[in-house]
């Protein structure tokens, strides 16, 4: 493919994307991305990775992009530490019960092997956990969590091997139409477009704007902690607690520091200052439900957006003749990049792909059509 | 080098020789070799790793000390404990 694609978006999205469209044979590929790349939501990631939705879109694709992250890390030739660590929702009320009876039925029934397990069990895999407000856990083992700085930076240099080139530092201040091409303005020069894509996360409004179409993507301000390293093995799984805050934590795999966040969110904002109301919301939550924590010192807070659409599933697709775009995730953008930036590559070199895109259509909304909402924390 | 390792950052065990190798392998943003590596991450917020860090990358770039940037610096500006923020008990 001869045509010249300009990904707007340095994160995972774009370089994922820019990556699987060099890998179908498109030779012209630039990535234009504001600061350095991961900059925006990519580096500030929970890092969760899990199939454990609650409607069958969503689990296909989160199925599916567990296939990928499995192989990723020879597929790139570079370490990505994703493991398999499992994802666990804690439940406290009968109606949670209820309803993830529902989601551990409809995931089993297409392959995903999660479970209902008592709090005996949960406090099992996860030792220092609270269970005196738990009825039960839903639980599934092939959820897990890997490691973002490393994952870009093998997209980045797998993409950069291949010929696609990546600016860094160059904000996009203006997209006008010129020949009937889409050109695209940075300080650091002009790029000429057959194919734009919009990989901007929080900021993809600011690029639909550009191209004068129109946008369903906000950015709210969600922030995260890390705590200092602690010996691994104790809390492998991400554990969930829709009641407590919307919380979700796990042990990282680089140094074994308690990395996680809760539901305390802002918005739209293109703030990213972490706040102390946020450092006393998680520390409650936390404590709370892994009591040991409160002798453990959180040596990080930062903030970053959860790119956010009316139905919280993102839009991917064309929007207009030549413009595409892949944002939106609502916080599940790390977790879903591997197929959703495959299928996007594969509908832009092969004009289709078998992935169920229709879903994420991003004119839905413009027709009035609202998807389930999918499962979202943090 | 020496023969021995040159610790730069106490928290994470970063040597010298790590930054180098990013460092000719082209990645001489702070803001990427800190995310690879996770100098300033650590308990010291970045006090004693990211100057080494700074006057490495300042050497080998022949870049001057003020153009070499600095990691955003956030809150908490040293470790505390979430015993603290969550308000059960007073930092000793």
């Amino acid at each position: 493919m001869k045509e010249r694609v300009v990904i707007v978006g340095g994160g995972i999205m774009g370089l994922a994307t820019a990556y699987h469209l060099a890998r179908l044979g498109a030779e012209n590929v630039t990535v234009l991305e504001r600061r350095f790349a991961g900059y925006g939501a990519t580096f500030r990631t929970g890092t969760g990775i899990r199939e454990s939705f609650g409607d069958e879109t969503n689990i296909w694709m989160m199925r599916e992009s567990i296939k990928m992250w499995k192989a990723l890390e020879e597929e790139l030739g570079h370490p990505t530490e994703y493991r398999q660590t499992g994802y666990m929702f804690l439940l406290h009320t009968e109606e949670e019960m209820e309803s993830f009876r529902r989601n551990v039925s409809l995931q089993n029934s297409l392959s995903v092997p999660s479970r209902i397990i008592s709090p005996e069990e949960a406090k099992e895999i996860v030792p220092p956990l609270n269970i005196e407000d738990v009825l039960g856990a839903a639980y599934n083992p092939e959820d897990g969590k890997a490691n973002p700085f490393l994952v870009l930076q093998g997209y980045k240099k797998a993409s950069l091997k291949m010929g696609v080139k990546i600016h860094e530092y160059s904000p996009v201040e203006g997209i006008v139409e010129r020949g009937g091409k889409r050109v695209v303005k940075t300080p650091r020069g002009e790029f000429e477009a057959d194919i734009l894509i919009n990989a901007a996360g929080g900021w993809s409004k600011l690029i639909d704007r550009m191209v004068a179409v129109p946008s369903h993507v906000e950015p709210y301000k969600h922030q995260a902690i890390k705590t200092e390293a602690l010996e691994r093995g104790q809390i492998n799984p991400m554990v969930v607690s829709f009641k407590h805050g919307g919380a979700y934590l796990t042990q990282d795999i680089a140094d074994g520091g308690v990395i996680g966040g809760v539901a305390l969110a802002e918005g739209p904002t293109f703030d990213m200052n972490p706040t102390l109301e946020y450092a006393i919301e998680v520390s409650r939550h936390f404590t709370w439900l892994i009591p040991a924590l409160k002798y453990v010192h959180i040596v990080r807070q930062w903030a970053g957006f959860y790119a956010t659409t009316p139905d919280k599933n993102p839009v991917i697709g064309e929007v207009a003749p030549g413009y595409y775009i892949i944002s939106g995730f609502s916080g599940h953008g790390f977790m879903m990049s591997p197929m959703a930036t495959k299928s996007l590559a594969e509908l832009i070199v092969e004009g289709g792909t078998s992935a169920p895109l229709d879903f994420y259509d991003p004119h839905r909304f413009e027709r009035g059509e609202f998807r389930e909402a999918a499962i979202q924390m943090g | 080098m020496s023969e021995e390792p040159v610790i730069i950052c106490r928290c994470n065990d970063v040597t010298e020789e790590e930054i180098v190798a990013l460092i000719e392998e082209g990645i001489t943003d702070i803001e990427v070799i800190k995310r690879l590596t996770r100098i300033g991450m650590g308990p010291c917020q970045g006090r004693t790793c990211i100057p080494l860090v700074q006057s490495i990358i300042a050497r080998r770039t022949g870049k001057p000390m003020e153009e070499i940037s600095s990691p955003t610096s956030r809150h908490p500006v040293k470790p505390v404990r979430m015993g603290v923020f969550a308000g059960e008990e007073v930092e000793e």
